[in-house]
């Protein structure tokens, strides 16, 4: 029964915390952190769906979240011209050279039984092409680059509604995981962490330093909204008449004309805000409702029972004639999909894409510590996490400068040792995050929605 | 039975689950070579591992030496005398064979250069090879190292799981003599064999187990000779 | 082409690639050690590692910072050396403290080593946030003493050649402090006892429980060597860069490549994928333009840099070696698994 309870609990008491931060902060700060909770609960629905229903241990979360963000440049920003009729010709060039490259070697691969010619011809195709890409990417990239790089100097993106970009984002961060599962999906657990972690990397790495893709460290600002901008809402005739029927009580409270009219004023500014925030967690809500319904069904099709079953014991699976490479290819592709659309509807929130702000720390192990937390294998149990995990995060930081002011209350107020305490408070919410993981798998390894289906 | 040097009586219990042991009782003095026998899956093993303290029993006593050891850990009893080889992973495949000597000889705290120049003898092909990686060794020398690290620490019983497992007959009839001449030094030599005829040939008591209980005991010379044991354990 | 070119483009390379190359290699060869040898006997893969390095560079500074504020320096040599054995002690102290309230527990419960390695994590956040919270998280030079042990300009007036060779003392300080402990590391594992014990426990456990090996005294002795070894390549790789704790944190993954690309719980392995891994990021990222205009006849000078890869993907070398070998030869090139 109290297990049952679990689930409700859990939320019910999610629920109280973001309103005390409504009520307490501020509505605009819950709101916000809502959204990044939306968020976070479908990266961690898709670290699940890896983690939970098959064991994988994926530790390049970043690197597919980063794909997200990339799309969402390429699918929302206006495509500049100039750089494609510059350099178009010579990248695309390269990447037919790769794409053959890659199905020759995949014919060699099939077709040749000598391994020793075998070898011979693929490393001259290889070298070969390199040597090609080489002579027509590195002028193109270089005319790409050169085009006003103060705003652009990339090639930009197909000029669609950003909206789109959460499904390219899916599909992006599929095929990468495709080959990244090809690559790793055969490693040992501990080998395929450390594998995906340091491709995440190059991942990153890519992004960082390709400015013909996206500008590198320079960022991509100003990405369009798939909702209302608050300039404009403040404009709008229908907003302004809404703000002040919902609020007509206080408004008429106030007496002074001009008082109320600055008062207005106020309210439309603010309410803006609150209206683009109440926007996008709808949409992200929609989002995460349509995985979650997914996620449910795949977990309880024969598709997933198979899956808890590779996982619980891979070899009784594989004697069974079970393909377990495929099936871990699947889950990795499908697992990475959702972190994509996640990421591509992280840099959507923020408007623009900074590849410089993926850190391992922040969008590889902090969703860890939400799928681990909320319960591997459940997935309600991950989005708990998602909320819980990313409202500690945030949180943690007011919360420690809280508690150092308290503790150093009596020390002179420019005491070294509290100046010093203060202003190193922030730093405890990594503390704070390792101590939840810790203390999680020390007392509560199943997590606090552990998984309902009995482990086989 | 009166007391004997080691000895087991009513053993019940096995790994956790369902029992594998339904109280077999096993007894060996000094001097003297006592051989498990039986069919696969009769406990044999499960048995010898109870009486190192590796398997937990649920009752049954246990004795050495006059002393109840059944409460000791596998490290105490190693301690008091008891040695043990088992049947798989036995060597420290990347350690030199002398070096999976001097491991042997681990809870030693006296100078132990006599044992191994003893135990170089008795297997002279060691000392030829003390200095490659027991891991490069070909199995019937990996018996002998396992047999080797397991009488570093002079130990009064020497108890070894099916010793003879995968190796040729010839390396098979050479471990055994081998295994005499250890006897011959006063030890208590307890064997688990599949190798069923040959290890009672050079038994001196025996036992056949059957579903965790002693089914027949006695002198190797009185098992071959019984008729039941020949037919159903020996192949005729 | 005069042998004097042939001459100068040796000192180049020398300067430029093999010196920071070696430097760097035996940096990362000595964090190798402590997570191959975290893998050999706790078995599994200890991604706190750069955290502990970082923890005991960071004690380390406190001690130098102490030393230095009531007078005590090094002389020509950094003070950090001295404070070195404190932040050792200190470490160890600390890892003996993780292993009792963390680790422990799952080895009781001989948990899969999944389990260890998520644990792993939570222990690499909290120490990242204890640094971060103790010393902050911006970037430190602690280097005191002799900068140089001979100077470019210094080399080139001995030598009369075009080109110089900067030998710095970090340099030198790094390559001598590896070699020892290097050899003291495989004198101990090879020669006494207990390091014999260790690998025979790390190769079999279940044998080397039986030969009466205590595994508790086996885990204290490789936590004792795990925490000095994170300290000394933490100090030195600060002494010879920077500390700063992130970089500490992100230094896991050049340190996992060595110790996979040798072959892990394999120490001879972790060396030796230290400095593939440290002449790698150095020698990819050289643009060899001017040697080889030393060396190659004036008709055949280079027009662009020669660089093989731009060193925006410095660090990104590392990940690209490991991925490799781990496609090619998943168990290294030293077959891993024990000391």
């Amino acid at each position: 029964m109290i297990e049952k309870l679990r689930a409700p609990i859990a939320f019910l008491f999610m629920g109280l915390l973001l309103l005390s931060v409504g009520f307490g902060q501020s509505w605009s700060v819950a709101l916000g952190i809502i959204n990044l909770c939306l968020i976070s609960a479908i990266m961690s629905l898709g670290v699940n769906i890896q983690w939970g229903y098959a064991g994988l241990f994926n530790a390049g979360i970043m690197g597919f979240v980063a794909i997200g963000g990339v799309s969402a440049v390429l699918v929302s920003h206006e495509p500049v011209q100039e750089a494609w009729s510059l350099g178009g010709f010579g990248l695309l060039t390269s990447l037919l050279v790769i794409v053959s490259g890659y199905i020759l070697v995949l014919l060699i691969r099939k077709n040749l039984s000598s391994l020793l010619l075998r070898r011979i011809m693929i490393t001259t195709i290889s070298l070969l092409g390199l040597f090609i890409v080489l002579y027509f990417y590195k002028p193109a990239v270089s005319s790409i680059e050169s085009i006003n790089p103060a705003k652009t100097g990339f090639l930009g993106g197909l000029g669609l509604p950003i909206i789109y970009s959460w499904l390219v984002g899916g599909i992006f961060a599929g095929i990468v995981a495709f080959f990244i599962g090809k690559i790793t999906l055969g490693l040992r657990s501990d080998y395929l962490a450390i594998a995906t972690l340091g491709i995440s990397e190059i991942v990153i790495a890519i992004l960082k330093h390709e400015d013909w893709l996206s500008r590198g460290v320079k960022n991509v600002t100003g990405l369009s909204r798939p909702v209302p901008y608050e300039v404009d809402l403040q404009q709008a005739d229908w907003f302004i008449t809404l703000v002040s029927w919902i609020n007509h009580q206080k408004i008429s409270a106030i007496l002074n004309l001009t008082d109320q009219q600055i008062y207005i004023n106020q309210l439309i500014i603010d309410s803006s805000g609150l209206y683009v925030k109440i926007c996008y967690a709808l949409l992200f809500t929609v989002v995460l409702l349509i995985i979650l319904a997914f996620s449910n069904r795949a977990l309880n099709s024969p598709w997933g029972r198979m899956m808890r079953a590779i996982r619980d014991n891979e070899d009784a699976a594989s004697a069974i004639g079970k393909n377990i490479f495929k099936q871990h290819l699947q889950v990795f592709i499908i697992g990475s999909a959702v972190v994509g659309i996640a990421g591509a509807m992280l840099t959507t929130l923020d408007g623009q894409f900074t590849p410089g702000s993926y850190q391992p720390l922040r969008f590889t192990f902090i969703v860890w510590i939400m799928v681990i937390v909320g319960g591997s294998g459940n997935n309600l149990g991950s989005i708990f996490g998602g909320f819980f995990v990313w409202f500690m995060w945030i949180e943690a930081e007011p919360l420690s400068i809280f508690i150092v002011h308290a503790l150093t209350g009596g020390l002179d107020f420019d005491n070294v040792i509290r100046l010093h305490l203060i202003k190193s408070a922030p730093h405890l919410r990594l503390f704070l995050m390792g101590m939840i993981l810790l203390l999680t798998m020390r007392f509560m390894p199943q997590g606090v929605i552990p998984e309902t289906i009995k482990r086989t | 039975m009166q007391n004997k040097y080691f000895e087991c009586h009513n053993l019940i219990g096995g790994y956790g689950g369902a029992d594998i042991l339904h109280g077999c009782s096993i007894a060996i003095d000094k001097n003297e070579i006592v051989v498990i026998v039986g069919p696969n899956g009769a406990g044999k093993s499960t048995a010898m591992k109870a009486m190192l303290g590796m398997i937990q029993i649920k009752s049954g006593t246990i004795s050495f030496n006059g002393n109840d050891i059944s409460k000791l850990s596998p490290q105490d009893r190693i301690n008091q005398g008891l040695s043990f080889v088992p049947q798989t992973n036995n060597v420290f495949t990347e350690l030199t064979v002398r070096e999976n000597l001097e491991i042997g000889a681990y809870i030693r705290k006296d100078n132990f250069e006599e044992t191994i120049e003893q135990i170089y003898d008795l297997f002279p092909v060691l000392k030829d090879k003390r200095s490659q990686l027991a891991g490069e060794l070909s199995g019937g020398q990996r018996q002998q190292v396992a047999v080797g690290r397991a009488l570093m620490t002079k130990p009064s019983v020497l108890m070894l799981d099916e010793p003879t497992a995968g190796v040729s007959p010839i390396v098979m009839d050479e471990l055994f003599e081998r295994i005499i001449e250890i006897k011959k030094t006063g030890m208590a030599i307890l064997i688990v064999e599949q190798n069923a005829k040959q290890a009672l040939n050079i038994a001196d008591y025996g036992y056949v187990l059957v579903n965790g209980e002693n089914k027949h005991f006695g002198t190797g010379a009185e098992l071959l000779d019984n008729k039941e044991v020949r037919q159903s354990f020996l192949g005729g | 082409m005069e042998y004097i070119d042939i001459i100068n483009a040796i000192v180049l390379l020398s300067n430029f690639v093999l010196l920071p190359a070696i430097t760097y290699g035996s940096q990362l060869a000595l964090a190798a050690l402590g997570v191959t040898l975290i893998y050999a006997v706790l078995r599994f893969s200890n991604f706190a590692h750069g955290d502990l390095m970082s923890f005991g560079t960071m004690a380390t500074i406190l001690i130098t910072w102490w030393l230095q504020s009531i007078g005590i320096t090094g002389g020509i040599l950094p003070t950090a050396l001295i404070a070195l054995p404190f932040g050792i002690l200190a470490t160890i102290i600390l890892c003996l403290f993780i292993d009792r309230s963390v680790y422990k527990f799952y080895r009781k419960q001989k948990s899969v080593p999944v389990v260890f390695m998520i644990v792993s994590v939570g222990v690499m956040f909290t120490l990242n946030a204890l640094v971060r919270f103790i010393i902050g998280p911006n970037d430190r030079k602690f280097f005191d003493g002799e900068k140089f042990i001979i100077k470019a300009i210094e080399f080139k007036n001995l030598t009369g050649l075009d080109e110089g060779l900067a030998i710095r003392s970090t340099q030198v300080i790094t390559i001598v402090v590896a070699i020892v402990t290097m050899v003291l590391l495989f004198w101990f594992l090879q020669k006494s006892k207990t390091g014999k014990s260790m690998r025979a426990f790390s190769n079999n456990e279940d044998l080397a429980l039986l030969s009466g090996i205590n595994p508790d005294r086996v885990v204290l002795y490789t936590w004792i060597i795990v925490g000095a070894l994170a300290t000394i390549a933490g100090v030195l790789y600060g002494l010879d860069k920077s500390f700063k704790p992130y970089t500490y944190f992100s230094l896991v993954l050049p340190m996992f490549a060595a110790a996979i690309i040798g072959g892990v719980g394999s120490p001879i392995g972790a060396i030796v994928g230290g400095y593939i891994i440290g002449f790698s990021e150095v020698m990819l990222t050289y643009a060899y333009k001017k040697f080889l205009m030393y060396i190659l006849p004036t008709n055949l000078e280079p027009s662009g840099l020669v660089q093989f890869l731009s060193t925006d993907y410095k660090f990104a070398i590392s990940f690209i070696i490991l991925v490799i070998v781990l496609i090619i030869r998943p168990t290294g090139i030293f077959k891993g698994k024990t000391l």
